[in-house]
């Protein structure tokens, strides 16, 4: 039974800033940008994150530092697409490339340091319930936010106006624009949301998931965020069961490698990606609902005419 | 004002000209990296010997680097970019940089090559290594002393002779002690994913390991075990820092005196393509402070080290191959040819080795 609790608990946590940051980046995608620089905006959350809680001795600082850190290197990319209409794909590629150098650039000084750690939950009586809680009741913070973010996503882009509006722009920013809706302010808003939930996901790898800074930490968790979005057809409770099913393969190959099971290893590694892929796109087969939720203007510059 | 800013500009020529004229003289000196030098662990060692041949050396050299190379095609171009940047002498310090290596070194035969971890030279291609097996033979003894349960769980990257070698030497030590010794091994598939890293050391620990070996770069697994109370290795540096309680040693690289000497040899003019293999005698492989342990454990792992450091080599006989074969008679030593390709475990690793 405890090797059950365990293993679900590593499973969460290695869920978790796939989770955060894919809700990001479904939120910038839905308003119709689409930014690859999720990698990059991860990374500097890492090392702000770090830096901040290192340096303060507080990792709840740190935890915002990451956070406004995302947020910050995300309206580098909000303003040179958004403003000055640049390529997405170029401008976002590029902000991976910038994260990735400025922040280990950074955390020079950081390197071999130890950092702080985020506490886990901990209520005294019900957290030493067996089972429930632990699972419940005694996860890291960040845990708990991701799953409310799914939610709070979710009700904003499907019960809200806002919701509604944002994604009217994702399918024509035209139509929108005719309509008098501040297209490029909705957007500029989308995308620095995406960008603190990017720095979010960074800051829990340095602050809880790998208490450290090391260059390159995030390990191309970004572009497997990015990956989740497509393949969960822009659906934010598939990203959710996309994040876990990833992270439930992961964890279930280390462990069946440590059990002994005569499978090539190198296969093992590839089956979290070839096992989240195949389950998405079954539950997403259905071709018209799959259209439905694109957003068509996904990647295209807008510029208003006056 | 006009005749200082000429004056100015006269002295800044001719210093910009002293400069070049300098610069043609120094000897520029090369390293690429696998992983970024900010790992904290095997890539961060040797740019921390890239830093001893500039102190060392000082105004006879320049140095440059380029970090996080794929091993690969990528591997080519970064070599052929530093041998086209009027490098003089090129070390690659990654297994996987060896064909691009030879490739390139046909290429520029000018250039002095040298390759760590590899077994293919050429006229201006040399190769170095580190016995680090020497030093896994200790962690072993240490861990089978240590581990409550006799059972070690073991991180490694890629199924490459060196990290078999490390395998199978640990295993040795440990069956030195315990007989029964038992090691579950975790194939991560990279040098360098602290996340992954975590995430393996989580699960052994979850199957019953209480201790843990690496080898792979990151602090990642030494922290876990930190925070379940448990013990481990740190890997290329000492990791102390990030394990207090829980390292017990560290098997840390020292490339300095060897860089030094090279690149020395290459300004005197007599470099030549060498074929070395330094161990804990050369201080090319150290043990870090073993902490965290009882008096008894530390003076057996000392009077180990000290025995290998005193020329006698882990694998000697008898040794069994993992199917029961025997491999090694009574007092034979392995010869390095046959450790710098190994593909085999020993007997007593419950794993099947990826092929």
């Amino acid at each position: 039974m405890d090797i059950t609790v365990n293993i679900l608990l590593t499973i969460a946590t290695a869920a978790t800033p796939l989770l955060i940051a894919a809700i990001g980046e479904l939120v910038v995608e839905r308003s119709g940008v689409l930014n690859l620089g999720v990698e990059g905006m991860m990374i500097m959350g890492a090392v702000g994150g770090f830096g901040a809680g290192y340096l303060t001795g507080s990792p709840w600082i740190g935890l915002l530092a990451a956070i406004i850190v995302g947020a910050l290197f995300s309206l580098l990319f909000a303003v040179m697409t958004l403003s000055l209409a640049t390529n997405q794909v170029a401008t976002g590629l590029s902000l991976t490339l910038l994260g990735l150098g400025l922040s280990g650039m950074i955390g020079t000084s950081f390197v071999g340091q130890p950092g702080v750690r985020l506490p886990n939950l901990d209520i005294p009586v019900i957290s030493s319930i067996p089972v429930v809680g632990r699972l419940i009741f005694g996860q890291d913070p960040v845990f708990y936010i991701s799953i409310a973010l799914t939610a709070a996503v979710m009700w904003f882009l499907f019960r809200t106006r806002t919701g509604l509006t944002l994604r009217s722009i994702g399918d024509s920013h035209t139509s929108a624009h005719a309509l008098g809706i501040k297209v490029i302010r909705y957007r500029y808003l989308a995308v620095i949301f995406g960008g603190a939930c990017a720095g979010l996901a960074g800051g829990h790898l340095s602050l809880v998931y790998t208490p450290q800074w090391v260059e390159n930490m995030s390990a191309g968790r970004g572009w497997i965020a990015l990956a989740l979005v497509v393949f969960a057809s822009w659906r934010p409770w598939r990203v959710l069961a996309g994040a876990y099913i990833f992270g439930a393969v992961w964890i279930g190959q280390l462990h069946a490698q440590a059990f002994g099971i005569p499978v090539p290893s190198q296969f093992l590694s590839s089956l979290p990606y070839l096992a989240t892929i195949v389950v998405l796109v079954l539950i997403s087969r259905n071709k018209r609902l799959t259209m439905m939720n694109t957003p068509a203007s996904l990647g295209q510059p807008f510029v208003p005419d006056r | 004002m006009k005749k200082l800013l000429i004056a100015l500009m006269t002295t800044a020529a001719a210093l910009s000209v002293a400069a070049t004229a300098e610069a043609a003289d120094k000897l520029k000196a090369c390293w690429v990296y696998t992983g970024p030098i900010g790992d904290f662990g095997y890539s961060y060692q040797h740019d921390q010997g890239r830093l001893q041949v500039e102190k060392a050396l000082g105004d006879k050299v320049e140095t440059a680097y380029l970090e996080n190379v794929s091993e690969g095609p990528d591997a080519d171009r970064a070599f052929e970019r530093l041998a086209r940047e009027k490098c003089k002498i090129i070390f690659g310090t990654s297994f996987g940089f060896m064909d691009a290596e030879v490739k390139v070194a046909k290429k520029f035969p000018k250039v002095m090559f040298e390759h760590a971890t590899g077994y293919k030279t050429g006229k201006n291609l040399g190769i170095y290594n580190a016995r680090f097996y020497e030093g896994r033979y200790v962690l072993g003894q240490i861990a089978a002393k240590e581990s409550k349960k006799g059972l070690a769980g073991y991180i490694v990257s890629f199924p490459i002779p060196e990290v078999v070698m490390g395998i199978n030497s640990f295993m040795l030590g440990a069956q030195s002690v315990n007989p029964d010794f038992k090691v579950k091994i975790v194939w991560v598939n990279s040098w360098f994913d602290p996340g992954k890293e975590a995430d393996a050391a989580k699960a052994l620990f979850d199957q019953g390991a209480d201790i843990i070996v690496q080898h792979t770069d990151s602090t990642a697994a030494l922290q876990v075990a930190e925070e379940r109370k448990l013990h481990g290795f740190g890997q290329s540096s000492d990791m102390i820092k990030f394990a207090p309680n829980a390292q017990l040693t560290a098997l840390t690289d020292e490339w300095g005196p060897y860089y030094i000497s090279r690149v020395q040899a290459a300004l005197d003019g007599t470099w030549k393509p060498d074929n070395v293999w330094l161990g804990i005698k050369d201080g090319a492989v150290k043990l870090a402070p073993f902490t965290n342990m009882p008096d008894d454990v530390k003076a057996m792992a000392e009077a180990t080290t000290k025995k290998i450091a005193g020329g006698w080599n882990p694998f000697t006989g008898p040794v069994s191959k993992q199917d029961g074969s025997p491999w090694l008679k009574d007092g034979e030593v392995a010869d390095d040819g046959t450790l710098l390709g190994m593909n085999f475990y020993v007997k007593g690793v419950d794993d099947k080795l990826p092929q």
